[in-house]
């Protein structure tokens, strides 16, 4: 249990896939103008990235690998392979969603479709490949990815939503000053780097 | 519908190159970057630009992703059904990408070790997927493959600029790890400038702000605010 916390609290904080990667650069400049919109795709992205991880170590192990049904090295397909499975969850979670929830669906609204062009999502399962993670490391991993994008973009939708009062420069009015802020988050989420999740999971010192 | 496309095209040369096209190129270059204007395409490429030798590799790997994807959408747009349009891009847009990681990873290992997933995310890089759908599903083939050429260019401009800026303040050096590495600034006899024995240079550093993730953000922040200074009719009103 200690390592999946571990890997939880790492993908999270330590190496916030927004902040430390820069992945998920343009759903997360795109959609931060308010907290509202901005907490609906960080819930969205936790569902998805928290579902497909664990589906393309399933396809990456059983089917692609080496050592997988088909007995032969199926890697090169592996773009094409997580790309589509991505593509078929969002829109099955979105009908799900449709379906179960329409209060959520109509808070969700565009932002659904527009995960599956998301580079965190990609990019997770990416990692997961290069680190070699097992089933419940990548489940830790896509949870804590997820709520890492959630956070960075609830922070800087906050930031953004106050700095409108103040007097920046109009040419580095919105965009240019967006992307001051998320260094200077960047460099504040650093700072988290000293802490080693090994020693917090164990509840020792 | 498909029919009286293809004749129409036949009638005009494939290939030419006239003033639209010219447009096509510049306008990325500068009025309508990819980057500091669309804000598309930001997400894989700011982790490359440490150092300009992988910012140039990643920025050849776009544009061939980029003009192939725009053509060979363009040359399928009438048979593509709408509902399906996405996956079929995305599924083209793979193939390319899987091209490009396999090319790479034979030709020169080290740097795909350094690109890892970076050259993979070129899948989701917004500004492929932005420019099949907002011009090459609507334009001829010719013109779309400028289009993504000249959007790669606009990218690969921005790239570089912060590749060189993060590498000459960071790292005192320029085209690390290629064959033309030149050595700038640094603290020994293999400098061109040599900030030990050099008395002008005594004070001289690298500023380890420049190697941080964290500099390609501010460095971009930058180069928006110039360019915004020049020209205002891109300032944001809201």
């Amino acid at each position: 249990m200690g390592e999946f916390i571990n890997i939880f609290i790492r993908a999270a904080f330590i190496e916030n896939m927004v902040l430390a990667y820069f992945l998920g650069m343009c759903s997360y400049l795109a959609v931060s103008k308010t907290v509202n919109t901005a907490f609906g795709l960080g819930l969205a992205v936790i569902f998805v990235l928290g579902i497909t991880m664990p589906i393309n170590w399933v396809i990456q192990t059983f089917l692609l690998s080496e050592s997988g049904i088909f007995g032969i090295d199926l890697t090169f397909l592996r773009f094409i392979i997580f790309i589509a499975v991505i593509a078929s969850m969002v829109q099955l979670v979105e009908m799900v969603v449709e379906k179960v929830s329409p209060a959520l669906y109509a808070a969700l609204g565009i932002f659904l479709p527009l995960i599956t062009v998301n580079c965190a999502i990609l990019g997770g399962s990416l990692f997961m490949v290069s680190r070699e993670y097992n089933f419940g490391e990548s489940v830790a991993f896509g949870l804590g990815g997820g709520f890492g994008f959630f956070l960075a973009i609830i922070a800087i939708a906050a930031i953004r939503e106050k700095i409108r009062y103040s007097n920046v420069p109009p040419a580095l009015r919105g965009l240019g000053m967006a992307f001051i802020i998320t260094g200077l988050m960047g460099i504040a989420f650093m700072s988290l780097m000293g802490i080693d999740p090994a020693a917090l999971a164990s509840g020792g010192n | 519908m498909a029919e009286i496309t293809t004749e129409k095209e036949k009638k005009e040369p494939i290939i030419e190159f006239g003033k639209t096209e010219r447009k096509l190129i510049a306008d990325p270059l500068n009025d309508n970057n990819p980057i500091t204007v669309q804000v598309l395409g930001i997400c894989s490429a700011l982790a490359v630009t440490s150092l300009v030798y992988p910012s140039v590799v990643m920025s050849v790997a776009v544009i061939f992703v980029l003009g192939f994807s725009s053509l060979f959408t363009s040359l399928l747009r009438s048979y593509i059904p709408k509902q399906v349009r996405m996956i079929v891009q995305l599924v083209i847009i793979a193939s390319l990408v899987t091209v490009v990681e396999l090319t790479l990873k034979s030709v020169n290992y080290p740097i795909y070790k350094q690109l890892s997933v970076y050259i993979g995310l070129i899948i989701t890089n917004c500004i492929v997927m932005g420019r099949l759908e907002a011009f090459a599903m609507a334009n001829k083939p010719w013109r779309s493959f400028l289009d993504g050429i000249g959007n790669g260019l606009g990218y690969g401009a921005i790239l570089i600029a912060v590749g060189t800026i993060r590498e000459v303040f960071g790292k005192g050096s320029l085209f690390a790890g290629s064959p033309i590495e030149l050595k700038i600034i640094g603290p020994s006899t293999d400098y061109w400038i040599d900030t030990v024995n050099n008395g002008w240079f005594s004070w001289y550093a690298n500023n380890n702000l420049m190697v941080l993730p964290a500099a390609a953000m501010f460095i971009i922040g930058i180069l928006i605010w110039i360019q915004r200074s020049y020209n205002t009719k891109l300032v944001d009103v809201s």
